[in-house]
Order: C-alpha cells, then structure tokens, then sequence
C-alpha cells in the first residue's frame, strides 16, 4: 500500500488529517457555546449572529479565504497582533487549520444545535428542583443527552474540513510539504499534463474518507433519535 | 411552614394564591386549567410571581433560583433522566444536598419497593415503577417540602391502587410538608391534613369535600 503514493503524496494525505481534526479539536468548544446560545438564550442580535455563523456557507470559499488573508495576513490587523506572540497563520499548516475550521463550522454548529434543540428542557427543570445549578444541569443532563449529536457534528467538521479548498488555497497557499492538503495536491496534479492518474488515486482516497465520515455521522444521528424517543414521555 | 400570598399573569390568565401551610400533607384541588401546576410552579420557582412573597420555613423564595431552593417536585410524567439509570437517577440530588437526606438509598428502596430496579433503565420501567423512583429521587435531594402534581394521573385504576400504600407510607414515615395536586380527592381521604382550592384565579384553603 505504501507504494501507491509518492513521498509528496502521503505528506498531503497526512498533512490533511492533521489539519482536519485540528480544525475538529478548536472548533468544537466554541461550536458548542455557539449552538446553545442560539437552541436556548433567546437574545437581541440572535438573527444577526446565526447569520454570521453561516456566512461561509453562503459566501464563495475564496471570499471566505480573502477575508481571512486580509485579517490574519501578515499585514492584517489580527495577523500583526498574533505574530508578536509567535503566532504565524498566513502561509503556514495552522492557517489552513484556520480556514477549515471557519469553513466547516456553520455544519457543526448546526448538528449541536439541532441535537440541543432535542433535549427535553423538562429534564432540565426537573435537575434545577433535585439541586443542580445551570452549568451543572448542562454538564449532567444537557450535554449528554446531546452527545451524539456533538460527535455527528465533530464527524461532519472533520469531512468538510478535510475536502475544504477554495479558502485554503486562497489564505495559506498550495506549497507542497507546508500547506498541500489532498484537494490541493489534486488540484496541482490536474494543471501538469498526465497528472490524471494521481490525481484519480487521491480523488479515491478523498471519497473514501468521506464517505466513512458521513456514515458514522449517519449512524450516530439514529442514536440521537432513538434516544430521545426513548425518553420518558 | 409555606407561606405565600402572590399574583402571577399571563396573557389572560391570572392567578392569585394566599395560604400558608404546615407540616403534613395538604391537597390541591380545582378544575383542570385553574392553575394548578401553575401553583407549584411558582412555589419550585419555574415560574416567577407577577407580585408578593414566598417563604418557605422564613426564607424569601422570590428571587432564589429552582436549584437553591430545596423543593422536590415529583411531575406528573416522572421526567427520570433517560441516560442514567435508577440508582443514578436516586443519586443524583445527592450530588448537590448541603443536607444529608431524610432516609439513606436502602431505606428509600425499601420504602418504595425499588430494590430490584435499580440497574434498571427509565424507559424500562411501567408507569407506577417510574413515579415510585421519581418520588426517591425527589426525597433523596433532602428537600425542606416536596411537590406531587398529580403523581397518579397517568396511572390506570389498578396501578393507582398499587401506588397508595406508598404515598401513605411516605406521609407516615417522612416528616415533610408535602403539597398534592390531584383530581381525585377520595385519593387523599385520610391522608390530607389540610385542603386547597384553585378555581376562578384564586388559590385559597378550602374545606375537606364531603365525600
């Protein structure tokens, strides 16, 4: 197997994962606030922040990747600020970790949300009477009744992290063994003649990951369902 | 000793409540929609008062959040946590009691006949198991009042008549105020200490019906 991929091959299949589950990892805490905020407090500019969560839906992925390149470039205002404290973004892996995680978060937000949205807030109340205060409530009852959607949601993030491109490629480049992820690597076998080849493998490649990522998302959406159907009525 | 005098509104609803209760069991009667869970409600602190005052044993409720008021409420559809099983179910007012409870797990098992439930999972449960478990997860949070709204609603007769002896039990056994919601007051013959009235937006003491 190891013979199917040049050295530059593998690098980007690697450097892929890499950068789809770091953008998993940093996404999920603020993917998890932001979804409760938007299941259960009811606030002034509600609208507005939904909106902004799923802008990158909406908004053309080189867009996306422009506006991150004019904030975290390394003249941007925010790129200067993390550069004093060593933190580059532009050009580097953690730039594309960056652009996957912006890109890929309207998806997880929306599968905590709805698996929020799910939990019985009467199971809730019935926690606050037995003593529990609100974070406790969450961590006891809330988050665990809603887990599987979080893990559905992770799993999600993960897959379209891990095909992202336009915002990547915009941001931080197309520079192999730094910042080539699979499609990227695609992409350049496709622009030199007789490139079709790798490019097939790494397309199959792509495909097979996400496909075992949207049934194991699939399967752990059932359990969601069938766990609150199975909640005492 | 419960004592309240508030209004609550909403919408068109209005509800005025004036009492002030003592030890033992005191029953809630009315027509259905009068505001009866609504009540309680206001006493958990689910629902806060439009105006006036909640005391429990001298403390102000008003203001205090559900979870710092130490009124265990056994709902009309038991609401046991589905993930957890019934030991955790029973533990899980432990968690969060500044006091140790009126009885230990083994005694409340005892009491409710829940032993062989206990690794048991809610949704496995008939109806009168799971308000049995509701009530010892109620108990266990060392509540200073308990709320029962209606706890054999969903019961059918002969669930209902297995499910009495307990209650009486409980009000013999725990010496705890307890507030009783129900449509049935021969439920109840024997039982109440004292008798509550919610229809036309009052709440008010009301005699002992007749039958």
């Amino acid at each position: 197997m190891a013979d199917w991929f040049t050295a530059e091959e593998w690098t980007a299949i690697a450097l892929s994962l890499k950068v789809a589950a770091w953008a998993t990892l940093v996404s999920l805490p603020p993917g998890v606030a932001v979804a409760w905020l938007l299941a259960r407090r009811p606030f002034p500019g509600r609208i507005l922040l939904d909106g902004l969560v799923h802008l990158p839906l909406v908004l053309p992925p080189v867009v996306t990747g422009y506006i991150l390149l004019i904030l975290f470039g390394r003249q941007g205002p925010l790129g200067r600020l993390l550069a004093e404290i060593g933190i580059v973004l532009a050009f580097n892996w953690t730039g594309a970790v960056l652009a996957c995680a912006v890109m890929a978060f309207p998806l997880l937000v929306r599968a905590i949300r709805l698996s929020l949205e799910a939990v019985d807030t009467r199971l809730e109340q019935a926690a606050g009477t037995l003593g529990a205060p609100p974070w406790a409530v969450f961590a006891t009852v809330t988050l665990p009744l809603a887990l599987p959607g979080v893990v559905a949601g992770a799993i999600l993030c993960f897959a379209k992290a891990l095909g992202e491109f336009g915002a990547t490629i915009t941001f931080v480049s197309n520079i192999p063994g730094v910042t080539q992820t699979l499609p990227s690597a695609i992409y350049s076998h496709l622009q030199v003649p007789g490139g079709d080849g790798p490019a097939l493998r790494l397309t199959l490649v792509s495909a097979a990951i996400a496909i075992i990522a949207l049934v194991a998302s699939e399967l752990l959406a059932r359990r969601v369902r069938r766990r609150v159907e199975g909640a005492d009525a | 000793m419960l004592d309240l005098d508030l209004t609550y509104r909403r919408g068109d609803f209005t509800l005025a409540a004036r009492f002030s209760t003592k030890l033992g069991l005191t029953a809630i009667t009315g027509p259905s929609g009068a505001g009866k869970t609504t009540l309680l409600n206001l006493i958990a602190g689910l629902l806060r008062p439009t105006t006036g005052h909640i005391r429990l044993d001298g403390t102000a409720l008003k203001d205090m959040p559900p979870h710092r008021r130490r009124i265990g409420y056994v709902f009309q559809e038991a609401r046991l946590f589905p993930h957890l099983s019934v030991r955790q179910n029973l533990r899980y007012g432990r968690l969060f009691a500044p006091a140790p409870a009126p009885a230990t797990l083994a005694e409340i098992t005892d009491l409710l006949d829940i032993g062989p439930l206990l690794d048991r999972r809610p949704r496995d449960l008939s109806g009168g198991e799971r308000q049995r478990v509701a009530i010892g997860r109620a108990l266990l949070a060392a509540p200073r009042l308990i709320l029962l709204d209606e706890p054999l609603a969903a019961l059918d007769a002969a669930r209902k008549a297995e499910l009495l002896p307990y209650l009486a039990r409980l009000h013999d056994q725990m010496r705890l105020p307890m507030l009783y919601v129900t449509h049935h007051p021969t439920e109840l013959r024997g039982l109440a200490e004292s008798w509550l009235r919610v229809e036309g937006g009052v709440a008010a003491p009301a005699p002992a019906p007749d039958q």
